[in-house]
């Protein structure tokens, strides 16, 4: 069974008096452990596309399956639920609550979110933190750290909960080249080991070869899926 | 849940400075308060003290209607033995009654042989008035502190009014119950200082003198003054005894007895409610102060984060727990507050009662004020401050736990 499966997924925003069509009719089906990104400029619709996909949103009309569940007209309540058990989030700005440690942060999922015993979180927490190499780090906060350690931090973060799907939104944009290569490099192994399936929306072509699935948008259509070179690590 | 509130705990130290302003805004608050609570309180049991102790008791009992021409002190409107008989049974019944003093209340004329005034005196029973209004013997300026035979206790206004000394033999003509009138020589056995209150401008007798004066052949009491053993149960007692004697009618099937706290009998009493009163309104300001800060600082912060709330709720956080978090920022506000305010406050009424206020209430002077932190006080304050500082927080956090998580990710 796909992961994810979009059938005619249309998205209108009304601005005023104006309404713009930022999806039309978008169809298309992700396979579990898949590392895919959206491109395309920015207005394209990739962001709404991912903002759908992440439960944050609702469709205007068409079909939406994530993780088997129709999540095209879930409550409030039932959104903030499936997103805290199936869902990990990457964003830009890392978004780390200031006030917590790298330890913390990586355990507030888990606490607010879903009960899991202590014994298990703390193990969970730490072999992760091991993995994005922040372990000798967990217990400063995020104002002590690099942009790079903040997006190992978020990753860990994304997974702790051992979501199924990983929904990162330009997750290299404020990194440079190097840092940025390496996080996703995380990331890649990650989904490798865990069989967790990212999904990136970026227009940073350099990254982009480095995933396995590229889907191309334009006008909140999708114009083009092409395989990167991340396909080889399969 | 425990992690909210550390969260929360930690997103007041974030902001030090706004905290500690917000929460030194209420903790000034509170102090100003207690501070007029407990010195307005003082200063209230302080005069009830005055008045209840120093001559009109806690509780009087009266014959009906005496009341109604008190001003005229009516002998026709005496307790009978036999009344007599049937308040002591009643009295002696009742819990919380420490003792009472029988009272012969009448007007008559002084005279020093050269001028004529009137007087008005209560006829007592020496150590049972004493009893019942302990600062009497405080009150005497010069003479002996208790009443003898044959002797007077006269206000000190009408001592100088009449220049009377102490031992000087006075003449006092009254009229009895029938109309004819008599007169007794006594000696001035004391002056006594006068007090603000009905009565407080009365002389005293030995009950036995009033009685000869007056020529009853029977013992009449005009009033009978009540202390209690515990002076915050008045009117549960007040209550206990008009109950007692609401069963002794007279033949027309009317109550004979009247109960009368002191509540009834001074016009003190409209002072301190009104005490109440403003006590009431500080109150009411106080909420204001802690509504308008509370929710300002909430307010900001939420603003300031609109971001963090989005990332929480994206991760999966339920909008009840977000409501929640600032809740207890909310909570925290008021409490570090008010205990803040109830140290402040401890250390104002500590230096208060170390400096000692004195004031002047009418014919009183040199009444030193000692507030007094009461336990009850503190309790309704902080209560009121952190319900209102939880209150203050329900609106920001409500707007904060409905955001669209992509509207408040996108926020700049």
């Amino acid at each position: 069974m796909s992961l994810i499966s979009a059938q005619d997924l249309t998205k209108v925003y009304t601005l005023g008096e104006l309404e713009v069509e930022a999806l039309k009719s978008v169809s298309f089906t992700v396979e579990p452990s898949s590392f895919v990104s959206f491109v395309g400029p920015s207005g394209s619709g990739k962001t709404t596309l991912l903002n759908l996909i992440g439960c944050l949103d609702r469709p205007t009309s068409g079909s939406l399956m994530v993780a088997g569940a129709d999540i095209s007209s879930l409550s409030r309540r039932e959104a903030a639920d499936f997103r805290g058990k199936n869902l990990g989030f990457i964003f830009q700005d890392f978004n780390l609550m200031p006030v917590l440690t790298v330890y913390e942060n990586v355990e507030y999922p888990l606490l607010v979110v879903q009960n899991v015993a202590a014994a298990e979180r703390k193990e969970r927490i730490l072999s992760l933190l091991d993995t994005v190499d922040m372990l000798d780090q967990k217990d400063k906060y995020p104002d002590q750290i690099s942009g790079g350690q903040k997006q190992r931090v978020a990753i860990a973060r994304a997974l702790v909960t051992n979501a199924s799907l990983v929904l990162a939104d330009e997750p290299t944009a404020n990194l440079d080249s190097k840092t940025a290569f390496m996080v996703i490099d995380i990331m890649h192994k990650m989904k490798d080991e865990l069989g967790v399936t990212f999904i990136f929306s970026t227009h940073d072509r350099k990254i982009v070869r480095e995933v396995e699935t590229i889907y191309t948008l334009t006008d909140g259509m999708i114009t083009g899926k092409a395989a990167g070179k991340g396909g080889r690590h399969v | 849940m425990f992690k909210l509130v550390k969260i929360a705990a930690r997103n007041l130290l974030r902001y030090k400075r706004r905290t500690l302003l917000t929460s030194s805004l209420i903790a000034v608050g509170v102090t100003f308060v207690l501070v007029f609570v407990s010195s307005s309180s003082a200063f209230k049991n302080l005069m009830i003290g005055q008045i209840t102790d120093s001559m009109l008791g806690h509780i009087q009992v009266h014959k009906q209607g005496y009341m109604a021409s008190i001003d005229s002190l009516p002998l026709t409107l005496n307790l009978s033995p036999e009344n007599m008989k049937k308040l002591e049974k009643a009295i002696n019944s009742l819990p919380g009654i420490e003792t009472f003093s029988p009272r012969i209340k009448f007007a008559g004329m002084f005279s020093n042989f050269m001028e004529t005034t009137n007087i008005r005196i209560n006829g007592v029973y020496p150590d049972k008035e004493t009893a019942v209004a302990p600062l009497l013997p405080g009150r005497v300026k010069e003479g002996e502190k208790v009443i003898k035979k044959g002797e007077i206790f006269i206000p000190e206004l009408l001592a100088k009014g009449m220049k009377v000394k102490l031992g000087d033999t006075i003449v006092i003509i009254a009229t009895n119950r029938d109309g004819s009138v008599n007169g007794k020589q006594f000696r001035v056995g004391a002056v006594i200082e006068s007090v603000t209150g009905p009565g407080g401008r009365d002389g005293y007798m030995h009950i036995d003198d009033a009685r000869e004066l007056l020529r009853m052949e029977q013992m009449e009491i005009s009033e009978v003054a009540i202390r209690l053993s515990d002076f915050d149960k008045l009117h549960s007692v007040s209550a206990g005894l008009t109950s007692a004697l609401s069963e002794e009618t007279n033949k027309a099937g009317k109550p004979i007895f009247d109960v009368r706290t002191w509540e009834d009998l001074s016009p003190f009493y409209n002072v301190a409610q009104m005490i109440d009163i403003m006590t009431f309104f500080i109150k009411l300001m106080l909420i204001a102060i802690v509504l308008i800060s509370v929710m300002n600082v909430m307010i900001m912060a939420i603003f300031e984060r609109i971001r963090e709330i989005g990332t929480m709720a994206a991760i999966g956080t339920q909008p009840g727990k977000i409501l929640f978090l600032f809740l207890i920022e909310g909570f925290f506000l008021g409490v570090f507050g008010t205990i803040v305010g109830i140290v402040f406050t401890s250390l104002a009424t500590y230096t208060i009662n170390v400096v000692g206020i004195s004031f002047n209430f009418g014919r009183q002077v040199g009444l030193i004020l000692s507030p007094r932190l009461e336990m009850g006080q503190i309790f309704l304050i902080s209560g009121i401050v952190i319900l209102v500082s939880v209150l203050a927080a329900l609106h920001p956090a409500f707007k904060a736990s409905r955001m669209e998580p992509i509207n408040a990710l996108r926020h700049v």
